[in-house]
């Protein structure tokens, strides 16, 4: 196995391209490295991006905030910034680990990874987070929902990584939270998880929104009808009831022993609203 | 070739880059203080400082850290004086087989160096990547208490 560290996006991307055999990124390795020592991957190559100045940095671009994919879930919650801007991403990328885990765990790895239960995914999405790739042909935009195909497997092209991701700006009066269920109190996969982006009027309307649940479907879902069951109300008992029953309609989870499909669809309904009432209460104080 | 500084000590190595950081510091260093309990990052019984930061050894490569600073648990006592943390786990009775301690007392040193006077729910949620099988972490919360008490006075 040959380790490189390249400190360019070209640099990266030449070695990726020119690769024979399994290439891999490496941002944190907090799944890559369980994988390769339960020899689920033997990879050839590893690239290691976090050398790479875009990775690393977290930046305003036309009033919106950009964020390497190789910024650390500890790094994210330092940044007060961008915690008051998008709540939601920064407590998603938090949940993922402990202590030790935290300092290395990636945005790029979470969903690179390609697992439906990742964390972050479901509030990337509903923050309508765009991924920025580089590959041999040159830059593209990828909005975060169109990144993950199924299981393990990416639209990514061979030679391809995420560089970045653009979080949109804020408008006024707007919020985002991301809740999960799981098992235990901490240190597990998602059961389900939901994430769900608002935007109110002065009165209070809901004038946008976007809902995204994970570890419910093969990929992480964007709920559009989630979102047009709460837009245009004030979240009133009715709105909650329309956006629970869209959000179960839309899963399709698997069965296994840590939950049913049956609970999985329920506990999707009650995390979807429950992120929602977060999301407006957070939405309306600002 | 990389170069490591472990416990202010430099070193410089020829490892294999599938060589995990863990069992670079254990065989081929000799620091057999960090162990392996879990392998995948789960238990923390390998935690060490990487430029001052807590990881998990076990899922770190070797070559992650070429040219930055190591801290294991055999280098936080001064010559013959404990660090304070592991005076208080000591005093205070914070273990018993050991096998998770020296990730314990590590983990517990990168806390009181970012927050010197924890709170118990912040010294939880800190050290959740910590399991004991043992203590019931009642006598691991009171060592850090006691140990954050210590290092004001
Ligand atoms: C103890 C423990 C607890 C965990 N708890 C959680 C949890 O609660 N929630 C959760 O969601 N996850 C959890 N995880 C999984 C993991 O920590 C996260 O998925 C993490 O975000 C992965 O990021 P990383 O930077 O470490 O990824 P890496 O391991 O470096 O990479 C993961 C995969 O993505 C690829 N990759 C990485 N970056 C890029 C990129 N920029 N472009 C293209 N491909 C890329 C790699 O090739 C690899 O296949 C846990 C893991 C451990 C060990
Ligand atoms: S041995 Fe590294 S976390 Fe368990
Ligand atoms: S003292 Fe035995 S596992 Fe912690």
């Amino acid at each position: 196995m040959r380790y490189e560290a390249p400190e360019s996006v070209q640099g990266a991307v030449a070695l990726l391209a020119a690769a024979n055999g399994d290439a891999r990124v490496l941002a944190g390795g907090t799944d890559l490295l369980v994988q390769m020592r339960a020899d689920v991957v033997e990879p050839e190559l590893i690239v290691d991006i976090k050398r790479i100045r875009e990775t690393r940095a977290v930046t305003q671009e036309n009033g919106g905030w950009r964020i390497g994919a190789a910024v650390t879930g500890a790094e994210l919650k330092e940044h007060a910034p961008l915690k008051q801007a998008w709540p939601g991403v920064v407590e998603a990328a938090n949940l993922i680990g402990s202590t030790q885990v935290q300092g290395r765990a990636t945005l790029g790895g979470n969903l690179c990874n390609g697992s439906p239960a990742a964390d972050s995914v479901p509030a990337l999405i509903a923050a309508g987070a765009v991924a920025k790739l580089a590959g041999p042909h040159g830059q593209r935009d990828l909005p975060v929902e169109d990144v993950m195909l199924g299981p393990r497997t990416l639209a990514l092209r061979p030679g391809e990584f995420v560089v970045s991701f653009l979080l949109p700006p804020r408008p006024p009066r707007s919020a985002d939270a991301y809740l999960r269920f799981i098992p235990r109190t901490e240190m597990d996969i998602a059961v389900v998880g939901a994430g769900v982006s608002i935007a109110v009027d002065g009165a209070g309307t809901i004038t946008a929104a976007r809902v995204s649940l994970g570890a419910v479907a093969p990929r992480v879902l964007l709920v559009a009808e989630a979102a047009q069951a709460i837009i245009g109300s004030r979240l009133d008992d009715a709105a909650q009831e329309r956006l629970a029953a869209a959000a179960r309609a839309a899963c399709r989870p698997i069965d296994d022993k840590r939950g049913t499909t049956e609970f999985r669809v329920d506990v999707a309904g009650v995390l979807a609203r429950r992120a929602a009432l977060i999301a407006m209460d957070r939405a309306r104080t600002r | 070739m990389i170069r490591l500084t472990v416990n202010g000590q430099a070193h410089e190595l020829d490892v294999p880059s599938y060589r995990t950081l863990l069992d670079c510091l254990r065989y081929d260093l000799g620091l057999t203080g960090s162990k392996e309990g879990c392998g995948v990052g789960v238990c923390g019984a390998c935690t060490v400082l990487l430029d001052g930061k807590m990881i998990s050894s076990c899922i770190a490569l070797a070559v992650f850290a070429d040219g930055r600073e190591v801290t294991t648990v055999e280098g936080l006592a001064e010559d013959e004086r404990l660090h304070p943390v592991q005076q208080a786990f000591m005093d205070a009775g914070g273990f018993q087989c050991g096998i998770c301690t020296p990730g314990q007392v590590v983990a517990a040193k990168a806390l009181l160096d970012a927050i010197p006077h924890p709170s118990e729910a912040e010294i939880k949620e800190w050290m959740l990547g910590n399991l004991c099988r043992c203590t019931g972490y009642y006598k691991i919360v009171e060592s850090i208490q006691a140990a954050a008490g210590q290092a004001r006075a």
